[in-house]
């Protein structure tokens, strides 16, 4: 569950146009950024920072064959041979009818696949709480966090961030994962007095 | 979305009032985190009282029997199936909003497809209401679902399009939840990041799931919410066209005709547009919004509902032409005797319809018309009683006189009880409204953000200032490295 403790250097920009090329020169040092944090997806970030692409529409396309072959096969095997009714004299498969059900199955199941895919890989529900690094990251800020190692000299990677334009720098010691916690309690899972956080 | 990135010189800003990010913030959450006022004290009051009386109606239907709806020997469908195409109709714009003009591109969408979503989830909730309690057993009601029973093997028919009807408003209620709360978990993030009391960050933090705005996320989000766009917009088309085949597949005259689907779908898209009007501009003076559904925003949807409302008058049309040119003496009795004669029983509500839904959308060509708030929402109330009556021309005047003459009905009225549950259904819609409107957060406060830069005037005013001192730089150096 818990990530472990890490210590991070956290720079805040108030502008996303200073801070894809921070970005991109951070990454130029050699820093590694542990994540970005914006109020709104920023497009193409994802792609400075050096992110693979998503694949959860991958995932929808799976989820969405299985409902396609759940109904239609369901179906089939329900009215013609489990349960065979003759209904004006129909053929007992009569696919064109079917359609309709195996179409809104098929959507069912991509969204609600999707949904429960994309709460899984992003650790999405509710109880869960993760480490901010600034209160103001859901607002205006644009908050990155850079890892720091044994050797890092947090003092001079805030000078980064500073020639990078960040409006704010600090150093935090943060929880990289997620708990079962809430957000109303000022909760720590580390004491600063531990040896090697 | 790079293609949100565009900027046209001469389209209108999309949020007015030079804002800056946190001002959005400020702007959308701060009704949140006030105490409502008195105004919507009495609105919310007045709804819970009309869901109490529909309670109350269903309360009798359930104990005494669908009789208590006045329904008689032919008309077995009167305003219950009408209420529930209506609302169905009416949950149409929201999806639309939110699914197909994402797909589309269409910036302007971010003022209000929040609040229509959530009108969509309330009022497919009221849509569903309707074929349940329709049932009568309506202790029943699992019997709709096809699972192995003990009855023997006793399984649903996959062949009816009333069963149909089960797996698409299931279907569409579901995928436009998930829609609607995927997009609210980041505003969701924002109002608890704000929180000042307990009680709001353990209430906002448990229904945030934890989000923290991190760039994965986002790329994920983002992709998600695309799919799910693309998965709704044939959902949205799908939904109404089955709606429209629990009459198009019978042999009733006036029922029985290919046009429905497109005709349907296009009718829930104009009363949909209308009913997000009627509460666009009402959200927009109580919360005082108008920086962020502007004029533009109206004009855009009145654009739509001109459109759609022109599609269902040539769908009237040419089902009355088919009706003559099909040479059905049934089909054309039903509709020349049934509905085009003003001085048959129900003549009145079909030329009220055709005023309603024909006449008066033509009126929004004129741009002045189009920009008028008052007269917008004035047309948003007429728009849904014209798509009511159609639903009710469509059920009643085709199911009161068909084949036989002998099973001709008398005049078929409501009763109080069946009334009664229509204004309960509007009780349960505005309940939600306001519940929604008080404690989420009505327009997507993330999805401004992203569209704020691309069309605000400060961001365009701070773009030449920038530009003017890269300028002078620029001649700066030149003079210099001209000595």
């Amino acid at each position: 569950m818990a990530g472990g403790i890490k210590k991070f250097v956290v720079g805040c920009f108030d502008d996303e146009h200073v801070l894809f090329p921070a970005v991109k020169n951070v990454r130029k040092a050699g820093y590694k950024i542990h994540d970005v944090y914006t109020p709104f997806p920023v497009h193409g970030l994802d792609h400075a920072m050096g992110l693979r692409e998503t694949s959860i529409h991958t995932a929808g396309f799976i989820y969405g064959i299985t409902g396609t072959t759940t109904a239609l096969s369901c179906i089939s095997w329900i009215l013609t041979k489990d349960w065979p009714l003759n209904i004006g004299g129909k053929p007992h498969f009569s696919l064109p009818a079917w359609i309709p059900i195996t179409f809104e199955l098929t959507v069912l199941f991509a969204a609600v696949g999707m949904v429960l895919t994309f709460c899984y890989l992003c650790q999405l529900s509710p109880f869960v709480k993760k480490h901010h690094f600034h209160a103001r990251a859901t607002d205006d800020l644009f908050v990155m966090a850079i890892e720091c190692t044994d050797k890092t000299n947090d003092a001079e990677v805030q000078a980064f961030l500073q020639n990078a334009g960040a409006k704010e720098v600090n150093v935090q010691n943060a929880e990289t994962g997620w708990w079962i916690g809430r957000y109303d309690r000022e909760q720590k899972l580390y004491r600063d007095d531990e040896k090697g956080y | 979305m790079s293609l949100l990135k565009y900027e046209s010189q001469i389209r209108e800003p999309l949020v007015d009032g030079n804002k800056d990010y946190h001002q959005v913030t400020e702007d959308i959450i701060r009704p949140i985190e006030m105490k409502p006022s008195r105004l919507w004290y009495i609105g919310f009051w007045i709804s819970v009282g009309l869901l109490l009386f529909g309670v109350y109606s269903i309360y009798r239907e359930v104990t005494y029997g669908i009789g208590q709806w006045n329904l008689n020997k032919t008309i077995g469908w009167g305003w219950d199936i009408t209420n529930f195409v209506w609302w169905v109709g009416i949950g149409h714009a929201g999806t639309l909003i939110s699914a197909i003009l994402l797909l589309f591109r269409q910036g302007w969408r971010t003022g209000v497809n929040r609040a229509a979503e959530a009108m969509t989830i309330f009022a497919v909730m009221c849509a569903g209401q309707f074929p349940i309690w329709h049932m009568g057993r309506v202790w029943m009601a699992f019997f709709v679902l096809p699972y192995p029973n003990t009855r023997g093997p006793l399984w649903v028919n996959f062949n009816s399009p009333l069963l149909w009807d089960v797996f698409a408003i299931s279907t569409y209620f579901t995928v436009s939840l998930l829609f609607w709360y995927s997009g609210l978990l980041p505003d969701l993030a924002t109002v608890r990041d704000r929180a000042k009391t307990k009680l709001r960050k353990l209430l906002y933090g448990v229904a945030s799931f934890g989000w923290t705005g991190s760039t994965k996320h986002w790329q994920r989000h983002e992709s998600l919410s695309l799919v799910l766009a693309g998965l709704s917009t044939p959902l949205v088309l799908s939904v109404h066209t089955i709606v429209s085949f629990d009459f198009a597949t019978s042999v009733v005259p006036g029922w029985h005709t290919t046009i429905f689907p497109p005709y349907f779908v296009a009718g829930a898209i104009f009363s949909g547009f209308a009913m997000v009007q009627t509460l666009m501009i009402i959200l927009r003076k109580v919360f005082a919004l108008e920086d962020y559904i502007t004029l533009g925003h109206i004009e855009a949807m009145n654009k739509v509902i001109v459109l759609t409302g022109s599609i269902v008058g040539i769908a009237y049309i040419t089902e009355l032409f088919i009706a003559w040119y099909g040479q059905n003496p049934y089909e054309w009795y039903a509709f020349k005797e049934n509905r085009a004669n003003l001085f048959s029983p129900y003549g009145w509500s079909y030329w009220l319809m055709m005023f309603c839904n024909v006449v008066s959308p033509q009126m929004f060509w004129v741009k002045k018309l189009r920009r008028n708030v008052a007269f917008t929402f004035f047309m948003s109330i007429i728009v849904n009683i014209g798509m009511w009556y159609e639903r009710f021309v469509i059920i009643v005047t085709s199911t009161y006189r068909d084949y036989l003459p002998s099973s001709w009905s008398t005049y078929y009225s409501p009763s109080v009880y069946e009334i009664g549950f229509y204004l309960g259904t509007f009780g349960l819609f505005f309940t939600c409204f306001f519940l929604f409107a008080k404690y989420f957060p009505v327009i997507a406060v993330a999805e401004i953000k992203s569209v704020l830069k691309t069309t605000g005037e400060s961001y365009k005013r701070k773009m030449t200032d920038i530009e003017k001192a890269d300028a002078e730089k620029f001649y700066i150096e030149e003079v210099e490295h001209a000595h």
